[in-house]
């Protein structure tokens, strides 16, 4: 063949058709029973079509006007009419019902799934692990484990798709939304924002690496940043003066949060809220939104005062807080280091140290 | 049962009548001021004729740059622009006007047996109000262009784009108007001024389906003009609806806007499927079989129509049990259409069938039609949704269901109706040629965007990975092809205007009214007021009548 035609025509050719790709890699656990259901959905498709075809190419061929030159005119019939209207709503009624227990196998996370937390922002991708690794427009997980990713928006609506994992999910500002997956092939996958999202749209795309269960543990160990995210949390925690209040303390001003995540809290105005990552974040952006019952409605706003990144810290130390030791750890060592420096600049501050503990104790928090 | 035989007319004999709407007077300033629905579905056939070759040569450069996998022949924002306006101008400009402006204008009152639509003027002001808006989306796109995308996704379109949002927003919610406005006149002209005995079971199918489609013009339209003026507001002085920093939701912006948008997908294609009913019937010799069920599945589909419009929504972190009822009303808003599908096909039975232009872009509806309401079904299914939304999947469902079903539609339309607005017959044998280069073009411009969806490439990308390549390359190959196809009639309808044979007042022999008086049609459509005493597609009347027409004359 290529005698016939320029060798570098042919090498581009050949580069062209094997780069090709006509269907998606099969990469997780959910992607066999997706294409199982496209699978029934081209063939009665291809059964509507054909049937149609055949049905107007043969009275085409066997009523055209030279061999019929007389129509017989018909009313209609309501058998035929019941007849295609019940056989296409049964086949969709199954396409209904199939879709929709497909949709809740996707989007219904096992509860032995790992957390990813996943940034979007005008464009790029931003993912954290909860161990502290950071990555922008990659991924890396580990195969046959169930991971779920919750994922916000800091700007416009973008979408979070893993065409071989057959996974999709909007990324809305100022709201959670989840998406799991197990990959099940060790490999490397196309990530791409399929909502439109402004200029660099095409541009905010990325790989998913999935690895073996050693190469994941080896990655995550070499490419931490030091800090957990509940480790950001904590220090984020106190340099706000969230500890002044929710300390734990029976006559404290805020409710107590340790071991909060996951409970059914009572609202002041009546029922109950279950506190998850959503109900977190919007209790330190909108406090007022579910007031806990019997605490007063004082809390600040803190809306614009940290990024999406600093309240998904919060809300995996919020999440990890068993006890409330460590608070009442940072609150004392920060009261002890307030009189220790109103003892060095004079009784003038008192007041408004004691208004706001932890603006004084911003720098000098001490762990461990 | 019975059987009839027609026979078409020689159109040797026939002669161009004395005085028609055309001849009647002349003139600019007699076009521009005209309350005639005739000349005014005229105006709007030149109108959306313009405006579909703009979106075309937008459709052109945006397969153009996804010929190859890097940006090379526009840059991001620029590929962005063209695709928004692509999609304003091909939708608000071509496909919503398209069938009711100019084929329904025309043709309804002379189908119901009036003189005129309800409201003449009101009929010319919305022709004035979808070129005002037409205008105005020009200036926004050369004053620099809009890119949101036609969906005007908030907080994009709020917040973070620079670009001429207010002026598309505005024009956009002025075109609206003109829709509202044609539907009302259609509506209250079908209600009010039917002819005697042209009770709702004889009118023609065309006349349901544009009136199914007036229905959710005048309850749909307000709601995207709201939408739309929330948006204007939010960017000049934020108030805040849409913005979740203060108490806004963003997501609501979607819910108005595919309120309006999928019931917007029906306003486009009822009408369409009004003209095949039409079509099928007259090249079959039969009457439309089961026309009660084809009437019905109409009003079916506009009324399921409203209710489907969150399956747009279904990973946007809407509540499942909310997917679940608007995935079911999805499914059942699919069996109407598939009825009207299987009635046509039945039509054919033991018809007597001629296959003139107008029949060809008819099977070609049939068969494109089919497959975008099937992947459509796809579509409304929830699992199958969560893979396959915002892919090319959906551009080519989308362009199968408004392209490959409702601008065939369209042409096919034009092509049968042709004799009847200008009193000439379009060139048979070039204009079979061009149906079947459309249909080619188009099935090799969008089938490989199904694979591609299906691969998971992203709609609105300027840029893909190198492995889509080949199905892009197909597919701007046949978009070439689609190209061709569409110029032709441009070229041979202009050409036929001077040099085409003259019709006759009934080249089709076809049993609707508009067929009964001379083409083209005086004035006031009918010398005499029209009594009805026959049902819809009574080839058998037609037959009797032309028989006795000749006894009268020999």
């Amino acid at each position: 063949m290529h005698t016939f035609i320029s060798p570098v025509l042919w090498q581009f050719l050949v580069k062209w058709l094997t780069h090709f790709a006509i269907f998606p890699p099969e990469a997780s656990g959910i992607a066999p029973y997706t294409d199982a259901l496209y699978f029934y959905l081209v063939a009665i498709s291809i059964f509507g079509f054909v049937l149609v075809v055949l049905l107007v190419t043969v009275f085409s061929v066997l009523y055209r006007k030279e061999r019929s030159p007389e129509a017989t005119q018909i009313e209609g019939s309501t058998l035929l009419e019941a007849t295609w209207t019940i056989i296409p709503l049964a086949l969709f009624m199954v396409t209904f019902v199939w879709g929709a227990l497909l949709y809740f196998r996707i989007f219904n996370p096992p509860t032995n799934a790992m957390n990813i937390y996943v940034v979007g922002k005008q464009w790029m991708w931003k993912a954290e692990h909860p161990g502290g690794q950071h990555e922008i427009n990659a991924l890396h997980i580990p195969v046959g484990r169930p991971v779920q990713l919750t994922m916000i928006s800091q700007d416009v609506f973008h979408s979070f798709s893993i065409p071989a994992f057959r996974v999709k999910r909007e990324v809305i500002p100022g709201r959670y939304t989840t998406v799991w997956f197990e990959a099940t092939q060790p490999g490397e996958y196309h990530l791409f924002c399929t909502q439109y999202c402004g200029t660099l749209h095409s541009q905010m795309i990325g790989t998913i690496t999935a690895m073996s269960q050693q190469d994941y543990e080896a990655w995550t160990a070499g490419s931490t940043s030091g800090m957990s995210l509940a480790q950001n949390g904590e220090r984020l925690f106190a340099s706000l003066g969230c500890n002044s209040c929710h300390s734990g303390d029976a006559a404290a001003r805020g409710p107590n949060l340790a071991q909060v995540y996951g409970a059914k809290l009572p609202l002041s105005g009546g029922g109950y809220a279950m506190v998850d990552d959503a109900f977190l974040r919007d209790s330190i952006l909108n406090p007022t939104m579910h007031q806990t019952a019997g605490y007063a409605p004082i809390m600040p706003t803190y809306q614009g005062q940290i990024s999406e990144e600093g309240l998904i810290d919060i809300v995996e130390y919020i999440k990890s807080l068993h006890s409330n030791f460590r608070i009442q750890q940072t609150l004392n060592t920060s009261q002890v280091q307030n009189a220790v420096q109103e003892g060095i600049s004079g009784a003038g501050h008192s007041g408004e140290a004691a208004a706001h503990p932890a603006s004084a104790a911003q720098p000098k928090v001490v762990s461990q | 049962m019975s059987s009839t035989i027609v026979s078409l007319p020689d159109q040797t004999t026939a002669t161009l009548p004395k005085h028609t709407y055309l001849n009647n007077e002349y003139g600019l300033k007699s076009w521009l001021l005209t309350r005639d629905h005739k000349r005014i579905g005229i105006l709007y056939l030149i109108t959306i004729t313009f405006f579909f070759f703009i979106g075309g040569a937008m459709a052109g450069l945006v397969r153009l740059e996804l010929l190859t996998p890097q940006t090379d022949l526009l840059a991001a924002d620029t590929y962005n622009k063209v695709f928004t306006m692509h999609g304003i101008i091909m939708i608000f400009l071509f496909l919503v006007p398209s069938v009711p402006g100019t084929l329904g204008n025309f043709l309804v009152p002379i189908m119901v047996g009036a003189k005129d639509l309800a409201f003449p003027k009101i009929n010319l002001l919305s022709w004035y109000l979808n070129t005002i808006g037409g205008i105005m989306v020009l200036a926004a796109l050369i004053s620099g262009g809009v890119d949101t995308g036609w969906t005007f996704t908030t907080p994009l379109s709020t917040h973070y784009v620079n670009t001429h949002v207010i002026t598309a927003g505005l024009a956009i919610f002025v075109t609206g108007f003109s829709s509202i406005f044609t539907g009302i006149n259609i509506i209250v002209t079908v209600h009010r001024m039917r002819a005697p005995g042209m009770t709702w079971f004889r009118l023609p199918l065309f006349i349901w389906s544009n009136y199914a489609a007036s229905i959710l013009m005048v309850l749909g339209t307000p709601v995207l003009a709201i939408a739309l003026v929330l948006v204007v507001l939010e960017r000049t002085i934020g108030i805040g609806v849409f913005d979740p920093t203060k108490g806004g939701d963003p997501l609501l912006f979607q819910h108005l806007f595919w309120f309006y948008s999928h019931p917007a997908v029906y306003i486009m294609i009822l009408p369409g499927m009004g003209v095949i009913s039409e079509v099928i019937s007259t090249f079959s010799r039969k009457r439309v079989f089961g026309y009660t069920a084809v009437a019905f599945s109409s009003v079916a589909i506009a009324v399921f129509g409203f209710l489907v419009w969150e399956h747009h929504m279904f990973i946007m972190g809407v509540s499942s049990y909310s997917a679940l009822i608007f995935s079911l009303l999805t499914m059942l808003v699919a069996v109407p259409s598939a009825i009207k599908i299987f009635n046509w096909a039945a039509t054919l039975y033991k018809g007597s069938i001629t296959f003139e232009t107008p029949m060809l872009y008819a099977f070609g509806f049939m068969g494109l039609f089919t497959i975008g309401g099937l992947t459509g079904v796809f579509l409304g299914s929830l699992g199958m949704d969560v893979h396959l939304t915002e892919t090319y999947f959906i551009v080519a469902h989308f362009h199968f269901v408004m392209v490959g079903g409702m601008l065939m539609a369209f042409l096919a339309g034009i092509h049968f109706w042709w004799p009847k607005i200008t009193g000439r017959m379009y060139p048979e044998n070039l204009s079979k040629l061009a149906a079947l280069v459309t249909f080619i073009g188009f099935i090799l411009t969008f089938f490989p965007q199904f694979i591609l969806g299906y691969l998971g490439m992203p709609r609105r990308y300027a840029a893909y990975p190198p492995e889509f390549q080949v199905l892009n390359v197909l597919s701007t190959a046949g978009a070439t092809v689609l190209g061709v196809g569409y110029l032709l009639p441009m070229l041979y309808l202009t050409w036929s205007l001077k040099y085409g044979k003259i019709a006759g007042p009934n080249p089709w022999q076809a049993t609707g009214l508009e067929w009964q008086i001379q083409s083209p049609p005086v004035v006031e459509n009918f010398l005499e007021t029209p009594v009805v005493d026959y049902e819809a597609y009574d080839y058998e009347w037609l037959a009797n009548k032309t028989r006795n027409e000749v006894h009268t004359v020999g």
